[in-house]
């Protein structure tokens, strides 16, 4: 078993990695696309199913489409316009940063104490996570709603164009 | 309400789907080559030469090898050699004929010109087109074996037309028989009656001998109706 | 509660399950569930394949029996095997990838779809004991797997370096991500009254007879008829089929995100859109239709996998049928239909399914006025909206010339 999580981490490391190096922007949020693939196939290993398949369904399908659009729409140079340090204070500044957060998280992984699970964690059903999500975090849920309705009316207000005051004439 | 076109439109189309199977209007294609349209009788194809009968084709051909045709065919797809002898026609009358007749139907452009200027009678328009052949020179060089049809293949392409010449060359082929008895019986009598010699002279003058001149008469006289009506 | 009758476990029934557990026999024991996977995993894709091969003939004879003249039947009896020769005609076919394009997602892209396409197979059952994979949340992994398309027209479009067919790509892709939101929303009324994600489990939700007659699918109540239209018309569009086939129209930007594709990928695109469209019919049988269920208690002598077809082919060919009688939409008008009409449907028709589930405990006289409320809060807004939406378009009047 812990062979086919070794297998999933370099998936998800791999493309992690090779994302952050290519010049080709489209082709980095194809391979973050993998990425969230990979990372729904952890979840699948730890049992998680209602979780992968909502990452697929969220990360795969929603969210990529929105990383690719940005993309378009913001660059103007086609692909080969991609990051590279330009100099060599801003290759400094960026291995300080990652340096720091890197050091930060292993420091935090650590740390902390992860028992080993006594017994298999019960399989989650649906049913389940349907009554913990409307019962003890259901205030999350309101929340998470909230900010999606607040991000969608500034989309739409965002989108819609000038219009012409209308005419008088009636139909 | 909204989607009532909607369904009167699937409405429709299902009524052709299930009407396709039984009903004819709703199933307008004609499956060639297993069905063949009805040709209009109007339509042309290739010129073909008239027999009058089929027992002896190149006996009976009503052409005469006069080559009007192939002076006037526009783009000279006609080759006519005549014949050294005469053979009697359907009149009884002694005519040359064609010892080679050939049309090359690759140059052909199916005017009809051929057919127009034709005094006999004896070239008409064909209906097959389903005549290719894989090689494009010697096969569409039609000989006057191939062209040759007898008039009851002409009656079945060509009703109406096959109907009105062979009734106008009947009712031809009557008047100059009837000349050729009022000729001889003016010859008859025309011993008996020597006072009458002056009357019975110009008698043979205006008597037309049957051949080429009656056809030529009956067609000054009665005006061919054009094959396209 | 399904009425379990000795019919249901006839030999024609468990045939498919006789096979399956012969050939897993055949290895050792800790390799049986490979086999058996293995097995289904070819099923499948044989007899899904065969579907598209003849679903396309089928489509074909259709529009052209529609149009007043036969389909294809030359190439064998009846053109029965016009498929194959369209497959082979396919793949002897160049394939051509520009110069300039990027080789590695020309080629991914229809890879992708079809892989995605195929994913969706694997949860639908066709039968009482025909799944490949019983999933908990077989519904949710259904609509995931649906979630390549996107991905997939993205990086045909893209990867084509023609401003064309990205141009076309982002329409499509538009017209995807407008009709995700009412093809999910028109589901969850559904998984509300089965209770659960997985798909056996809405099946069998939907068993049992009134009066042995009258059987308890969704979509005989009035939130799961709404349900269902608002899933076939968003079916219909998540899988590029008529009238919603903007992208792959011969006259909308040359072919779309397609313009570059010959030969084999064409050919696996659309592959991928049939079975796109053949899931989706699946997914809405078993989800509005009762699935293998039979129509009536009697009729359960006929193995539940018969049925399971009968009910595909039946709405396959609703689809073609659909195809042969609507003109295309164009893309605002699409986008207009998915987010004015359809959504505030599926939302209320949401609610309309909220009051079902809950008065379902009223009996006797209150049963008509369940009925009746649930009818009123779905029908209502769709005349309502239909009437506010088409107001400033009135039916054509045709003025002629005085002859």
């Amino acid at each position: 078993m812990s062979f086919l999580l070794v297998i999933i981490a370099l998936v998800i490391l791999a493309s992690a990695a090779v994302a952050m190096s290519l010049r080709n922007l489209i082709h980095s949020a194809l391979l973050l696309v993998a990425n969230w693939l990979g990372v729904a196939a952890f979840y699948l290993w730890a049992g998680a199913e209602f979780v992968a398949f909502a990452q697929v369904l969220i990360y795969v399908g929603a969210v990529s489409m929105i990383v690719l659009f940005a993309m378009l729409l913001t660059r103007r140079a086609r692909a080969d316009a991609a990051g590279g340090a330009d100099s060599g204070g801003r290759t400094v500044a960026a291995l300080l940063a990652s340096g720091a957060v890197a050091g930060t998280l292993a420091f935090a992984a650590l740390q902390t104490h992860l028992p080993a699970a006594a017994s298999p964690a019960p399989p989650a059903t649906v049913r389940d996570l349907g009554a913990s999500l409307m019962g003890p975090h259901a205030a999350a849920l309101v929340i998470v709603g909230m900010i999606l309705t607040v991000a969608l009316l500034g989309a739409v207000i965002l989108a819609a164009t000038e219009r012409n005051p209308p005419e008088d004439d009636a139909p | 309400m909204l989607g009532s076109g909607l369904i009167k439109g699937l409405a429709v189309t299902a009524k052709n789907l299930a009407g396709s199977f039984h009903d004819p209007a709703r199933f307008v294609t004609t499956e060639y080559p297993e069905v063949k349209t009805r040709l209009p009788e109007n339509y042309r194809n290739f010129p073909f030469l008239v027999s009058e009968n089929a027992d002896d084709p190149m006996g009976t051909l009503r052409c005469v090898a006069c080559q009007i045709c192939e002076k006037e065919c526009p783009p000279q797809c006609i080759y006519i050699e005549k014949s050294k002898d005469k053979k009697p026609d359907a009149a009884g009358k002694m005519q040359l004929y064609p010892a080679v007749f050939d049309i090359d139907i690759s140059v052909c452009m199916s005017c009809q010109i051929c057919v127009e200027v034709c005094p006999f009678d004896a070239i008409k328009m064909d209906q097959v087109f389903e005549i290719a052949t894989p090689d494009r020179f010697q096969p569409l060089l039609l000989d006057r074996h191939q062209l040759a049809k007898p008039n009851g293949y002409f009656h079945e392409i060509h009703p109406t037309e096959a109907a009105e010449v062979d009734a106008r060359l009947a009712a031809e082929r009557k008047a100059a028989e009837e000349k050729a008895r009022a000729a001889a019986a003016a010859k008859a009598a025309a011993p008996s009656a020597p006072a009458t010699g002056t009357a019975a002279a110009p008698k043979p003058a205006p008597a037309p001998t049957p051949g080429p001149a009656a056809p030529g008469g009956g067609s000054a006289g009665t005006p061919k109706p054009p094959p396209a009506t | 509660m399904i009425a379990v009758s000795p019919a249901a476990d006839s030999i024609l029934e468990r045939l498919p399950v006789i096979l399956r557990d012969g050939f897993a026999g055949l290895f050792p024991q800790p390799l049986r569930w490979l086999a058996g996977s293995l097995l289904a995993i070819v099923a499948i894709l044989a007899v899904f394949g065969l579907l598209f091969a003849f679903l396309t003939l089928a489509e074909r004879k259709v529009l052209g029996r529609v149009q007043n003249r036969p389909g294809p039947n030359r190439t064998g009896p009846a053109g029965l095997f016009q498929p194959f020769a369209d497959g082979i005609k396919m793949l002897t076919k160049e394939d051509i990838v520009p110069f300039v394009a990027d080789r590695v997602l020309h080629f991914l892209a229809p890879v992708v779809l079809v892989a995605f396409s195929l994913l969706a197979f694997a949860v639908i059952p066709y039968g009482r004991r025909l799944v490949a994979v019983d999933l908990d949340s077989a519904v949710l992994f259904f609509f995931a797997a649906g979630a390549g398309n996107e991905l997939a027209v993205f990086m045909a479009g893209w990867s084509s370096h023609n401003k064309y067919s990205l141009l076309a790509a982002m329409r499509a892709l538009a017209q995807l991500i407008s009709y995700e939101l009412p093809l999910l929303l028109s589901v969850v009324p559904v998984v509300m009254l089965a209770g659960t994600l997985s798909a056996t489990g809405i099946v069998a939700a939907q068993g049992g007879w009134t009066a042995g007659l009258v059987p308890h699918w969704f979509v005989l109540t009035p939130c799961g008829l709404a349900g269902f239209a608002i899933f076939i018309i968003a079916a219909l569009a998540e899988s590029n089929r008529s009238p919603f086939d903007l992208p792959e129209a011969e006259s909308e930007l040359i072919a779309g995100h397609l313009t570059e594709y010959s030969g084999f990928k064409y050919a696996l695109f659309f592959m991928a859109e049939y079975f796109g469209m053949t899931a989706l019919c699946g997914m809405g049988v078993t989800l509005f239709l009762g699935g293998w269920q039979a129509p009536c208690a009697f009729l359960q002598f006929i193995p539940s996998w018969v049925w399971f077809a009968v009910k595909l082919l039946a709405l396959l060919l609703g689809c073609i049928w659909v195809r042969a009688t609507f003109p295309r939409l164009r893309i605002d008008q699409l986008t207009r239909l998915a987010w004015k009409f359809l959504v505030p449907l599926a939302l209320l028709n949401l609610l309309a399914a909220a009051l079902w589930h809950l008065t379902a405990g009223w009996s006797g006289a209150l049963q008509p006025v369940r009925w009746a409320l649930a009818l009123a809060l779905v029908a209502g807004p769709f005349v309502l909206l239909g009437r506010r939406l088409s107001a400033g378009l009135a039916p054509r009047t045709y003025r002629y010339a005085s002859s």
